[in-house]
């Protein structure tokens, strides 16, 4: 019975060095220019201020790096998913030859740092007049999510016995309308999950966007190059920020986690 | 003509044609540009530069010296985690969403979030001056304390990128069949040794599979290094990125992008043969 209480301790203590640090800037997110240069500091929320948050979106560009973030991500979203269920519907319901090969080219993919893929497309894009553009950006991280968003519609359509979509045939459905009204809205959620997930890859991917835009940056890359020069109180509000959205998208995803990195991992 | 054979190759196009465009092609590409020079011939000038550059030699040895504390310390971390969440009675869920919170958060404002902690004026100053530890504010994160701050980039590091390892190594433990340990209960084994003879062989591969995944991933290490110091702890990442940006010189980028690639591949090799996965074990 002791040790019971010991492996729960032990969890409220992870637990705690996971959310201590998210606490910690949130309340600096929320406090006053005074309060962040104060020393010692207080651990206890005592004049909340939206003071820091409001000077953070009164900086020029933020609003715009911010909106670029969002379209950047939300077009990585759709390329991906556009160009990864098909590519996994056809892995889950088709044997043909070159499958194999196909698969070991996703996973390979993944054995590659973003910096050799971002630095060649920077003189391309420069070529094709497309640089600096939030589709320029929405590319490369496009191939970040894209064999993820492969695997994990391969596992979903795996999951969805074929069975159903044979049984919409012989009652005369094409393979088109099947696909549709059977196979479509069983894997809705999860395919939802997936956008979410490269939705996220994109909105946090700092190396690719800082060396692809220029005037149009995206959220990342524009605190990256604000690090040097911005005060304190400008770099927590932007931190924090930065982390609002991954929270909703762990706790939307959470029940898909596990099904997506089972698969993905293999 | 559209018929089931050809079908799958149709629906495999696109994201074949794709992934040839953005990610084959930059990646000859980038061992193109790193091995020419300004006039276009073949030279290994860009590396040359690289090598001469004063900040190489510590980019190098940061980044490997970060992937050998980091890395262990992650797996250490993660199947604890892991373990400590077979025993819960109750409440799992909730730990395992609160412990893969930063999966979701971007190295940049992990970076941002541990230096609202370490700042000069900051929370762990705070507390070391409570416990009387430091007298005042003071600064750690500075070029005058090297290993301060690379100790504040391996804490902030274990901080954001222990999640990915420790939903990698649940997902597989959740393959091992309960019989297996159940029946070494029976016949008297303890709760150490079900674990090292039991549950440890049997996760070899998804231990295999989150250390290559995270050693790759920790030889990209880049805004958290830049956020906590700037260019004070220099690392492979960073310089390939102030190359481009700053110098505006792509072939000395595309060396260290190169220079990176063979390391992270290097590793993998290692791990594939150290960890060999037997036919069997694989679940």
């Amino acid at each position: 019975m002791r040790t019971r209480w010991l492996w729960v301790a032990l969890a409220l203590l992870l637990s705690f060095w996971v959310l201590f640090p998210i606490y910690v800037i949130a309340l600096s997110a929320f406090s006053n220019r005074a309060e962040i240069s104060a020393w010692p500091k207080s651990f206890l929320p005592e004049h909340f201020s939206l003071e820091t948050i409001a000077f953070f979106f009164g900086v020029e560009g933020v609003w715009k790096a911010t909106l670029n973030s969002v379209i950047v991500a939300v077009m990585t979203m759709v390329f991906s998913i556009g160009l990864g269920a098909p590519a996994g519907y056809a892995l889950a319901r088709f044997g043909f030859s070159g499958k194999d090969a196909y698969r070991l080219l996703i996973l390979l993919t993944r054995a590659f740092p973003i910096a050799i893929l971002a630095l060649p497309l920077t003189i391309r894009f420069i070529e094709l007049g497309i640089y600096d553009t939030p589709l320029a950006v929405a590319l490369v991280h496009t191939a970040l999510a894209l064999p993820f968003a492969i695997l994990v519609s391969y596992s979903l359509f795996l999951g969805i016995p074929r069975e159903f979509e044979e049984a919409a045939w012989t009652l005369g459905c094409t393979r088109i309308q099947a696909f549709r009204k059977v196979v479509l809205p069983l894997a809705l959620p999860g395919m939802a999950a997936t956008a979410i997930f490269a939705f996220v890859i994109s909105w946090n991917e700092v190396f690719a966007a800082a060396v692809l835009t220029l005037q149009n940056r995206t959220l990342t890359a524009y605190l990256l190059t604000r690090l040097v020069e911005a005060p304190l109180y400008f770099q927590f509000a932007g931190g924090f920020f930065l982390i609002v959205p991954s929270l909703i998208f762990i706790f939307a995803v959470r029940k898909y986690l596990f099904s997506m990195w089972g698969i993905a991992s293999r | 003509m559209i018929n089931e054979r050809t079908l799958p190759y149709l629906l495999l196009a696109p994201s074949i044609a794709f992934l040839l465009v953005f990610f084959a092609w930059p990646l000859v590409e980038a061992f193109v540009v790193a091995l020419t020079d300004a006039s276009g011939a073949w030279s290994i000038d860009n590396f040359e530069t690289m090598a001469a550059d004063i900040y190489f030699q510590d980019a190098l040895v940061n980044t490997l010296l970060l992937v050998i504390v980091v890395v262990p310390l992650q797996l250490a971390l993660a199947l604890a985690m892991a373990v400590l969440l077979r025993q819960l009675d109750a409440g799992r869920d909730l730990y395992l969403y609160v412990w893969t919170i930063p999966l979701g958060i971007s190295d940049l404002a992990a970076g941002i979030v541990w230096l609202v902690l370490l700042s000069e004026r900051g929370y762990i100053n705070t507390v070391l001056a409570g416990l009387g530890l430091i007298e005042g504010p003071e600064l750690w994160l500075s070029y005058e304390s090297p290993w301060a701050l690379f100790v504040a980039v391996v804490i902030a590091e274990i901080w954001r990128a222990t999640a990915i390892v420790l939903v990698i190594l649940v997902a597989g433990m959740q393959l091992i069949p309960k019989e297996y340990d159940e029946a070494a209960e029976v016949f008297g084994a303890g709760r150490w040794q079900r674990f090292i003879k039991i549950t440890l062989p049997m996760m070899k591969p998804s231990i295999q599979t989150a250390l290559i995944l995270r050693t790759i991933l920790a030889f990209e290490v880049f805004a958290v290094v830049v956020a906590l110091g700037g260019r004070d702890l220099p690392v492979l990442v960073s310089e390939a990125y102030f190359w481009q940006f700053e110098y505006q010189d792509s072939g000395v980028a595309s060396a260290y992008a190169v220079l990176i690639l063979a390391i992270s591949m290097l590793a993998t090799f290692i791990y594939l043969r150290v960890l060999r996965v037997r036919e069997e074990q694989l679940a």
